[in-house]
């Protein structure tokens, strides 16, 4: 076996992992792309058509149902995942400065969501419930509350240091 | 005795462990929760109660965090986590019984003085209280706030007080009782019957009546039949769903169980938006607890019964939260509703008679078996039984979560709860009430006019508005209601899952002409076409998405048309909010000729010399603000003079 097809091997066998875990019941779709995406961080097209087979349905029905859904993203998505509230509280307490202050030091363009060195994306999400908090950052699981735009900056600023430092290691 | 750890829990056992639970509480001194919500979590919670057990240890307490119900003896002191407890705006939140006792914003750097002051000379730490937003006064504890004070907590009597993951605790409240006595002495019929009298009503929006749901699905002769928890709260700006799933779990769970042996539903779904990962977590333990304590699966309290509950996580789609959705999506397809006739509740999963209740109705049917319905009726109005919960956000003193009677009126909800408006600098200023947005992105507007309307469904929606579920945003004069209408079309357009042409099309026109009014291209014609629109789209689409999309428009547009007319006529944005019609000029009084704001500039619009007032030239001006960053004296104001 040669070293690529080796890496291609141990790039489906988690995939084969999730679709074993679900029983390999088409009803079962959603909870699937989800444990995917949670391994390889967005849903790879090569992968989809290999969940598709494994089903029994077609590559069209998992594109669609992949497409249908916020939470899947068919582009990887950087290391860090920065997501902005814009559910209503957070809007009226200014939620939009954030997502400006943020696309201006990320240098994020047009309508990037994710930085070319593949380190952040930055997302606007719909109301997280934490509303008695609002504005509302949370970077991967961490749910930062009333944040300003001198916080939301110095907390991207830290992990773009911490990054540098690692990377220097 | 049994306990959950010792497997199966007998249902005659019940009423021995709520006793047993009792003594060991009673055993320990002081009870000190501390919120585990996602708000206070989010401000430090989980750290605060890790220094608060390493402290009381080093203060010589003998911590237990889960009472032992077998063994009480040698605890001093319960250390326990709770669900959401409402007010996450002064968390982290620390309560300590049987002193009275609510701590605000406690850091872990308090947690030492708390431990010296109240466990060592039983004193409280008065720096530590919630201060009234007006009086500045120090309020010991819930008692005292009129925060909690004025509410009537059912639903969420328990949430914030237990311990969501112990089961125990939730029978020693009386738990799975309602569950026992629906399965081992009421009919199904009866329970429907009883539900029916109760007069609930569904709590996710619409508000069919639910004993008439359970009915419906009664009726159908299938072998097979679901019950669906719809926990799929996507409205922004509401999250009661959020903190009863993570306060008090197994209610629902109950609630579920009662539904099921009232329509005879073998399997249940519980759907979870998945942007609340600590409610899944939280309903995730709370059914293995069930299951182990023989609840749910095989032989439910050994009454041959069988129910399965499974968990399903969201994936991000608002429209799913309308019943025919949710069932495509748990089907594993893309979630767009279908034409009703027939109803879920005849034909829904896999085609089988499937019951879909939302989470805080559901977590009122224990009270109701229970009690009984006249018990449940004695709060509300006739036509609307029990109580709401309201997400109280936006320009207001107090935020968070609430509890009062239907009929309860806004000003009392506002005012009394709320503690008053906050004006555009952040400081109490009743008079700068300006709106209150109900019912969220399906919902209306309600102006001062309406302050003492009793809310309930049918005086709402009266007046174009709706309890939906639940979201009460406060607006002060400081909000554009133009603004507001494209925040909330802009949410259903980007969730509008495109199946049927009126609202995948007339949404997007919707927001195309808001667009259009807050660019300074609108007319009165613009205004006239956006009402007619907005009243097709209603009247044709197929979903109550689409029904419901509109509302908001059509209210703030009927609340406030003459602020969408001086938008289109004199092309003029009274709050300054629209940056297309609010132009920026220099207040002379104030301006000190710093030349701060001309070197900011980045079209050169600002003239002046040194040390004389400025002036911006609104042709060259782009609004872009920069100016306004740029000025130490606060003299660059937006509108006109």
């Amino acid at each position: 076996m040669t070293l690529n097809a080796f890496a291609e091997a141990r790039r489906f066998e988690a995939v084969v992992a999730v679709l074993d875990r679900h029983g390999r019941d088409p009803s079962k779709l959603i909870p699937i792309l989800q444990a995917v995406q949670d391994e390889y961080r967005y849903l790879p097209e090569e992968i989809m058509t290999y969940v598709a087979t494994a089903l029994d349905v077609s590559p069209a029905k998992v594109y669609g149902v992949a497409t249908f859904y916020g939470h899947f993203s068919l582009e990887p998505k950087g290391k860090h995942v920065l997501k902005i509230c814009d559910g209503t509280a957070c809007h009226v307490k200014g939620s939009g400065a954030l997502v400006d202050a943020l696309r201006s030091e990320l240098r994020l363009e047009g309508k990037a969501k994710t930085t070319p060195d593949l380190l952040f994306t930055l997302e606007t999400v719909s109301c997280l419930g934490a509303c008695g908090l609002a504005p509302v950052l949370v970077v991967g699981d961490d749910v930062h509350g009333l944040v300003t735009k001198d916080e939301a900056l110095r907390i991207v600023r830290d992990i773009k240091r911490a990054e540098a430092s690692d990377g220097g290691n | 005795m049994a306990g959950t750890d010792t497997g199966r829990i007998r249902p005659g056992e019940l009423e021995a462990i709520a006793s047993a639970y009792a003594a060991a509480s009673g055993a320990v001194r002081r009870r000190v929760v501390v919120c585990g919500g996602t708000g206070c979590i989010a401000n430090g919670s989980t750290r605060v109660f890790e220094r608060l057990r390493a402290a009381l240890e080093a203060a010589g307490e003998r911590v237990v965090v889960q009472l032992d119900v077998h063994d009480c003896s040698g605890a001093s002191a319960h250390l326990s986590k709770s669900g959401c407890q409402g007010f996450c705006q002064v968390g982290p939140l620390v309560t300590i019984e049987p002193d009275g006792i609510l701590y605000t914003r406690v850091k872990e750097a308090d947690v030492d003085e708390i431990v010296a002051s109240t466990f060592g000379r039983g004193e409280v730490v008065e720096r530590l209280l919630y201060r009234d937003p007006v009086s500045g006064a120090a309020k010991r504890g819930k008692r005292d706030i009129d925060f909690y004070a004025k509410q009537e907590r059912r639903v969420m009597h328990d949430c914030g007080a237990i311990d969501p993951e112990d089961l125990n605790e939730y029978i020693a409240r009386g738990g799975y009782r309602a569950a026992r006595k629906a399965i081992f002495d009421l009919a199904p019929a009866e329970i429907c019957a009883l539900v029916k009298d109760s007069g609930l009503r569904g709590r996710g929006g619409a508000g069919f009546p639910t004993g008439r749901k359970w009915e419906l699905a009664l009726r159908q002769s299938s072998p097979d039949k679901y019950i669906i928890c719809n926990g799929d709260e996507g409205d922004p700006g509401a999250f009661m769903d959020r903190s009863v799933l993570e306060g008090n779990p197994h209610a629902v769970i109950e609630g579920m169980l009662i539904g099921a042996r009232a329509t005879g539903a073998t399997i249940g779904y519980v759907y979870v938006r998945a942007e609340y990962p600590l409610a899944v977590q939280r309903v995730r333990k709370a059914v293995a607890a069930a299951m182990a304590a023989g609840f749910l699966g095989k032989d439910v309290m050994g009454s041959g019964i069988d129910f399965e509950l499974r968990v399903m996580e969201g994936a991000g789609a608002f429209v799913c939260g309308e019943a025919s959705a949710m069932v495509s999506s748990i089907m594993g397809n893309r979630g767009m509703p279908r034409p009703k006739p027939p109803r879920t509740a005849e034909k829904g999963l896999w085609g089988m008679p499937t019951v879909v209740n939302n989470v805080e109705t559901l977590a009122q049917v224990a009270f109701i078996v229970e009690n009984g319905a006249a018990e449940y009726r004695r709060l509300g109005t006739a036509g609307s039984a029990g109580t709401k919960t309201y997400a109280l956000t936006g320009n207001v003193a107090n935020t968070g979560l609430i509890e009062v009677p239907f009929g309860a009126t806004l000003r009392h909800v506002v005012f009394d709860i709320g503690g008053g408006i906050l004006n555009e600098d952040g400081k109490p200023d009743n008079g700068a009430f300006k709106a209150v947005q109900i019912g969220g992105p399906s919902g209306g507007c309600l102006t001062a006019e309406h302050l003492d309307v009793p809310m309930d469904f049918d005086s709402l929606g009266e007046i174009g508005a709706m309890v939906g579920s639940g979201g009460l945003v406060v607006m002060n004069d400081s909000t554009c209601m133009v603004q507001m209408a494209r925040f909330f079309m802009q949410f259903t357009q980007r969730e509008s899952c495109g199946k049927c042409v009126p609202c995948r099309e007339g949404t997007q026109q919707i927001l195309a002409l808001l667009d259009d009014i807050i660019a300074g291209n609108g007319t009165l014609e613009t205004l006239d076409l956006l009402e007619e629109l907005c009243e097709n789209v209603a009247a044709s689409s197929l979903c109550g998405l689409g029904a419901s999309a509109p509302a908001p428009v059509l209210s703030m547009l009927r609340q406030f048309r003459p602020e969408y007319e001086a938008h289109v006529v004199e092309k003029r944005c009274p709050t300054g909010q629209c940056a297309a019609l609010s132009p920026l000029r220099i207040a002379p009084e104030l301006c000190k000729g710093c030349t701060a704001c001309g070197k900011k500039c980045p079209v050169g619009a600002i003239a002046g010399s040194p040390k004389q007032a400025h002036s911006i030239d609104p042709e060259k001006c782009i609004k872009c603000g920069a100016c306004i960053a740029a000025c130490k004296f606060d003299a660059i104001k937006k509108g006109a003079a």
